[in-house]
């Protein structure tokens, strides 16, 4: 990496931060605790928009594993979801009634939020459907992980995307508030992914799962990417390039081994086709608020018309990590 | 009293509280260090709340820092008031305040009051261990570390370089010589005394001030000057993993530490409060006198340093993705790739399945699509049989099939038809075994129905494909198990190389094979192939075939015509 390059990245880099902070206009204090938030704590960040319904255990999920204080932007839902937020002792809440789109797909507004309450603090940013998994996590809570991540002098953390689906049509099982959707959509793909590496930012692009294997068979490179670093200790120097899929500057992306080994690595389980998915491709594709066009919702839309079925004879049915574990989807790295 | 704890805080002192009232509690009085870095404020609670327990005393602090010479200092503090404050304690036994005793601390009295003139203090030289992290062993005792290397690694590492450029070379102090060991010892009270009270501490203490990490090496290098009987081993269980940082034990980690049998562990999790619970109380059942044994906990962080070091063959994930050569083997098991066989013999796929019970899939490359199988669409891992998926990374393809199907061989068929086929990834592959009959692409064209300019058109694209295929196989870069015949060369003894391509796969199989796989009719090929040449086209993959189809016939004696009488 030349000399110029390096410059161009961290001219990148600022001026990102500059455009997040100026993005700060946008959001609206709904409510702020954040007061409250202590020296060690554990932060999530979060955007969403239409998630009333699962909201409550997303929230019971992150505290019993750990985490202290939510920090929350919804992008003017309608459903009751900010309202439900408001009333939660450890989430400080922010309205917006502006585009998604044009802030980088909350990049932006997070980016802010990180920048102002996430600095020296071990950084969480998932939605709603994502739910982090990290080796032992049924014996030991997130502040285990982070404190050992400390000690090695580890600053962020890889969770990968696992697309986690339904036997049979989505529509099929309803998903009530409050229900671990792991008891609907447990079956996931679990030898398909590809990856590269991005030479520029020195990430791994990775791409396959059950999206890439039904809704982009013959397009496999719109497919979307699946690599993620949502747990950082968090700096207000650092920012996200591109959603949670890369960190500027780019050595915070060196999440993985080049030398045969495998670093300590998580996975985020994605709830993502549960029966509430059909009605929200559709919203998402009118509001064409996504990445790239929305070309993941068009497909999802033109797929979903003839209620394809995600679920295959080689799907696997999740049990624990380290069922994943032995899949070779997350390792455990040096971490006993 | 026989046994005094000295004990090196920095942090959790709430921990460090529980463990100290447990040693005090049973008899052992104990002198607390804190680093000096740690806020007057924390410093003055902590000592209050230790108030009520009247065998802790708190000795002057230093400021320690790792790899530094301020935790030797701190543990002569303390030891010095051990020694001055408890006249009756036999052995002093160096810990921090992440360590947690496991077994009954009667238990450690009785065990060390068994051993009254031994010192347990793990100490070796330089030249016989191999546990340096980061290339310094012998050197940390000859050149000098003013730069602290966790602060200024920069300046460490230039100042390690200048100095070896001048070739400095330190003089060790008369009499001495270095060992290393890990920094949790336990001494009697004559051997620390002697150390400590040494007319000759100042030159020694000089000395070890510039030395690297003198915690791993000061006492273990004087203890030999003095002790007269050193067990070279630590009471304390302290694992440390590649990077020379200990390992961390947590809730889960309750019923392997109890097994253990080790009097103390280090270092333990804070937060840990199921460890903390269960070892913190008192003692019940009989006192045991049995001898620590770690090895269970050994093998379990040995496994976890080679998975960061070496991890799984064949696997490329999100925290695993070797640079190029760096694989420790390119894929997770052995594999056969046939090339022309399938076209040679009608029924090869369903014959390979039954004389060596792999599986065997047909043309993965194909481009119409993957043909897993029994036709199956999707495959183990949930691995799709569209062609553009695969083509768009064939190299992982490839790999994932050979990882999803871990324990259970897998063959498969390549011909010049499959352009997508990582050809120069498994030529380079250990792993595969590769058996080409080159040039019976032409089979299938010759029992095509086509008009004979386009066989002529596409005879020669495939025979320029397998040419380019077969140097990849050829060049020297390739370690696959590579064996080419030509057609020619093949079928005049077909059943020799299968032998040999079947006992190589299938060791469970290691019979003769009892059937042959059907040929296909090969007569008129080789005027199929002067037919090419005539037009211009030659076909040399093949090597030498017959060329007319009367030579072959002519071999057949012509029936013997007999008369009816």
């Amino acid at each position: 990496m030349s000399a110029l390059q390096t410059y161009r990245l961290r001219v990148r880099r600022r001026h990102r931060l500059v455009r997040a902070i100026r993005k700060r206009r946008e959001l609206r204090s709904m409510v702020d605790r954040t007061a409250q938030i202590k020296s060690t704590d554990l932060l999530t960040f979060s955007t969403l928009r239409n998630e009333r319904v699962r909201l409550p255990y997303f929230l019971d999920y992150y505290r019993n594993k750990g985490i202290n204080h939510f920090l929350i932007v919804d992008n003017d839902s309608d459903d009751g979801s900010l309202e439900y937020l408001m009333e939660q002792p450890d989430v400080s809440v922010w309205h917006t009634r502006k585009s998604y789109k044009r802030s980088k797909f909350g990049v932006d507004w997070l980016n802010w939020l990180q920048f102002r309450y996430g600095h020296n603090h071990w950084c969480l940013v998932v939605d709603p459907d994502e739910f982090f998994i990290y080796p032992f996590c049924d014996t030991r809570p997130i502040r285990a992980l982070t404190d050992w991540l400390d000690a090695s002098s580890i600053k962020s953390f890889s969770a990968m995307l696992l697309d986690m689906y339904p036997r049979g049509p989505i529509t099929e099982q309803p998903y009530q508030a409050g229900q671990d959707p792991m008891e609907i959509a447990c079956w996931f793909d679990a030898g398909n992914y590809t990856m590269t590496k991005n030479p520029q930012y020195g990430n791994l692009w990775i791409q396959g799962g059950p999206r890439s294997r039904v809704f982009f068979p013959n397009e496999p490179e719109l497919a979307p990417a699946l690599n993620k670093i949502p747990l950082v200790k968090w700096n207000r120097r650092y920012c996200y390039a591109s959603s949670t899929h890369m960190l500027l500057p780019r050595g915070l992306n060196q999440v993985y081994d080049e030398w045969g080994g495998e670093k300590a690595s998580g996975l985020l389980l994605h709830a993502k086709f549960l029966d509430t998915f059909t009605t929200k491709a559709e919203e998402e594709l009118e509001r064409n608020e996504h990445y790239s066009g929305s070309v993941e919702y068009k497909a999802y839309a033109e797929r979903l018309r003839d209620a394809p079925e995600l679920w295959c004879k080689w799907s696997e049915k999740y049990i624990n990590w380290r069922q994943l574990e032995i899949l070779g989807l997350m390792s455990k790295g040096n971490w006993a | 009293m026989s046994v005094g704890i000295l004990m090196l805080v920095h942090t959790a002192f709430n921990r460090a509280e529980q463990v100290a009232r447990h040693w005090t509690k049973y008899g052992c009085p104990v002198v607390i260090h804190v680093d000096a870095s740690v806020k007057p404020k924390a410093y003055k609670k902590f000592v209050k709340a230790l108030d009520d327990v009247p065998d802790v005393r708190f000795c002057k602090r230093h400021k320690c820092e790792w790899g530094d010479w301020g935790l030797v200092a701190a543990s002569q503090s303390a030891g010095e008031t051990m020694l001055a404050e408890f006249p009756d304690v036999r052995h002093i036994y160096l810990s921090s305040g992440s360590c947690l005793p496991l077994r009954p601390v009667q238990e450690l009295k009785d065990y060390l009051a068994a051993r009254p003139r031994t010192d347990f203090i793990e100490s070796a030289t330089t030249a016989d261990v191999p546990w340096t992290v980061g290339g310094l062993d012998s050197e940390r005792f000859t050149l000098h570390f003013p730069f602290s290397w966790k602060k200024h690694r920069f300046l460490f590492d230039k100042w390690v370089d200048i100095q070896r450029f001048l070739r400095v070379k330190r003089k060790i102090p008369n009499g001495v010589v270095p060992h290393m060991g890990s920094q949790w010892w336990c001494l009697t009270r004559q051997t620390l005394s002697a150390i400590l009270q040494d007319p000759d501490r100042d030159t020694f203490d000089r000395y070890f001030k510039r030395v690297w990490i003198p915690d791993e090496s000061y006492f273990q290098t004087l203890s030999r000057l003095y002790s007269s009987n050193i067990e070279s081993r630590s009471l304390t269980l302290s694992k440390f993993d590649f990077q020379g940082k200990p390992h961390i034990f947590y809730d889960d980690h309750l019923q392997l530490l109890r097994r253990s049998d080790c009097f103390v562990a280090r270092k333990i999790w804070p937060h840990a409060n199921k460890i903390y619970g269960g070892f913190l109380r008192s003692p019940e059942g009989a006192i045991k006198m049995s001898e620590p044994n770690p090895a269970k906990i050994d093998r379990i962080f040995a496994k976890a340093v080679e998975r960061r070091t070496k991890g799984r063959t064949g696997l490329y994930m999100q925290s695993r993705y070797p640079n190029e050569g760096w694989e420790n083997g390119m894929t997770f098991g052995r594999y056969s790739i046939f090339q022309g066989f399938a076209q040679l013999f009608e029924d090869f796929e369903p014959w390979l399945a039954r004389a060596t019970g792999v599986r065997v899939h047909g043309h993965l490359f194909a481009p119409e699509r993957a043909e897993f199988e029994g036709g199956q669409r999707v495959i183990n891992g949930a691995l799709s049989d569209a062609p553009n998926n695969r083509d768009y990374n064939s190299i992982a393809f490839l790999t994932n099939l050979i990882w999803n199907t871990r324990g259970e061989r897998q063959c498969f068929q390549v011909g010049p038809r499959d352009e997508g086929a990582p050809v120069w990834f498994f030529a380079r592959d250990p792993n595969a075994q590769v058996s080409v009959i080159s040039g019976a692409w032409a089979i299938p064209l010759f029992k095509s129905n086509l008009n004979f300019a386009d066989i002529r058109k596409e005879a020669a694209r495939l025979q320029k494909l397998e040419n380019d295929q077969l140097y990849a196989l050829r060049s020297p870069y390739a370690k696959a198990r590579v064996r080419i015949w030509t057609l020619a060369e093949f079928i005049e003894a077909p059943m020799e190389p299968l032998q040999t391509i079947i006992d190589e796969i299938g060791p469970e199989k290691a019979r003769r094979l009892s059937e042959a796989p059907k040929m296909t009719d090969l007569t008129g090929f080789g005027q199929f192939l002067q037919n090419l040449k005539n037009q211009g086209m030659h076909p040399y993959l093949m090597g030498d075939f017959p060329v007319s189809q009367a030579e072959t016939d002519q071999k057949k004696p012509p029936r013997k015509p007999y008369l009816v009488q």
